[in-house]
């Protein structure tokens, strides 16, 4: 039996995970690094 | 080396460094998978799916890099004691791993169309899942090491020393598809040549360079976050102490 695939379908999940999951690090990176930072500045201020 | 050891003149360049990083890391990276699934021709053999080239390799390269970058802070950490070289270890250990994890992801699901196959136990994929592991490893561990340094304790140099100890992986993976037979491809791109055509390759190390940049914005973002946590835990247990 000849198992007929949509290579497209194959190529787009695995672009819209990478775009997905870099734009989701960055985010949670920059984030992370503002609240950090703020935390430091407010304790610095007490 | 021992000129950048001072936070604030770390945090002084990263301000500036992370946006001059980030925005064409994003522009580059974003621009070349778009540019390689838009223009680049599918393959004789591969078809279309020869496309996820532009998304997986760049993965599988920064997933190494960023062992790489453990390994290599983790002697200076070590050897010279840099204070800045613990923490961008640290950094760089979550995006390395999240390009780890996309690279195994990538690869199954381009292995699926192209093998036949989402997984096999080969010497390749199974030495690429193995530093996934070893990156969570190295996660739990300097979490560890930073709370028993917050409590005075010294077990600040066991994470330097698992980086260094999990470095041999990297020549494994490297080596794995001449070592071993493999459903993975040969090498294709080695020192001073490269087997892929032009209009894959460029596209490719541009989208691989603009991935680097992202990395590199990452691990800046991670050590100000680090720096920032270690300064505020400094001073309330300064504070605590009267």
């Amino acid at each position: 039996m000849h198992e007929r695939l949509d290579q497209w379908e194959f190529v787009w999940a695995a672009l819209v995970i990478v775009v997905i999951g870099t734009v989701v690090m960055v985010g949670w990176s920059l984030i992370a690094m503002v609240h950090a930072e703020r935390r430091r500045d407010a304790v610095r201020r007490k | 080396m021992h000129g950048f050891a001072n936070p604030a003149r770390f945090l002084r360049i990263a301000r500036w460094l992370l946006p001059v990083l980030l925005v064409p890391g994003l522009v580059l990276s974003f621009g070349a998978i778009a540019w390689g699934v838009a223009f680049a021709p599918p393959d004789h053999l591969m078809g279309v799916t020869v496309k996820i080239l532009f998304i997986h390799v760049p993965c599988v390269w920064l997933g190494m890099a960023g062992w790489s970058t453990i390994a290599v802070s983790s002697v200076v950490e070590l050897v010279w004691r840099h204070p800045l070289a613990g923490i961008a270890a640290r950094a760089a250990a979550v995006p390395g791993a999240v390009f780890t994890a996309l690279g195994l992801i990538t690869g199954s699901i381009w292995g699926r169309p192209t093998w036949g196959t989402w997984w096999v136990w080969d010497g390749r994929l199974t030495s690429f899942l193995v530093l996934l592991f070893l990156y969570f490893g190295y996660i739990a561990l300097a979490d560890a090491a930073q709370r028993d340094a917050a409590g005075g304790g010294s077990a600040g140099r066991i994470p330097a020393i698992f980086g260094l100890v999990g470095a041999i992986n990297i020549p494994i993976i490297n080596r794995s598809v001449v070592w071993w037979n493999s459903l993975h491809q040969p090498p294709s791109i080695t020192m001073g040549r490269s087997a892929i055509d032009g209009t894959y390759l460029y596209p490719l190390l541009i989208g691989a360079l603009g991935f680097s940049l992202v990395f590199g914005a990452v691990v800046v973002a991670r050590m100000r976050m680090l720096l920032a946590q270690i300064q505020t835990e400094a001073r309330l247990r300064r504070k605590a102490l009267g």
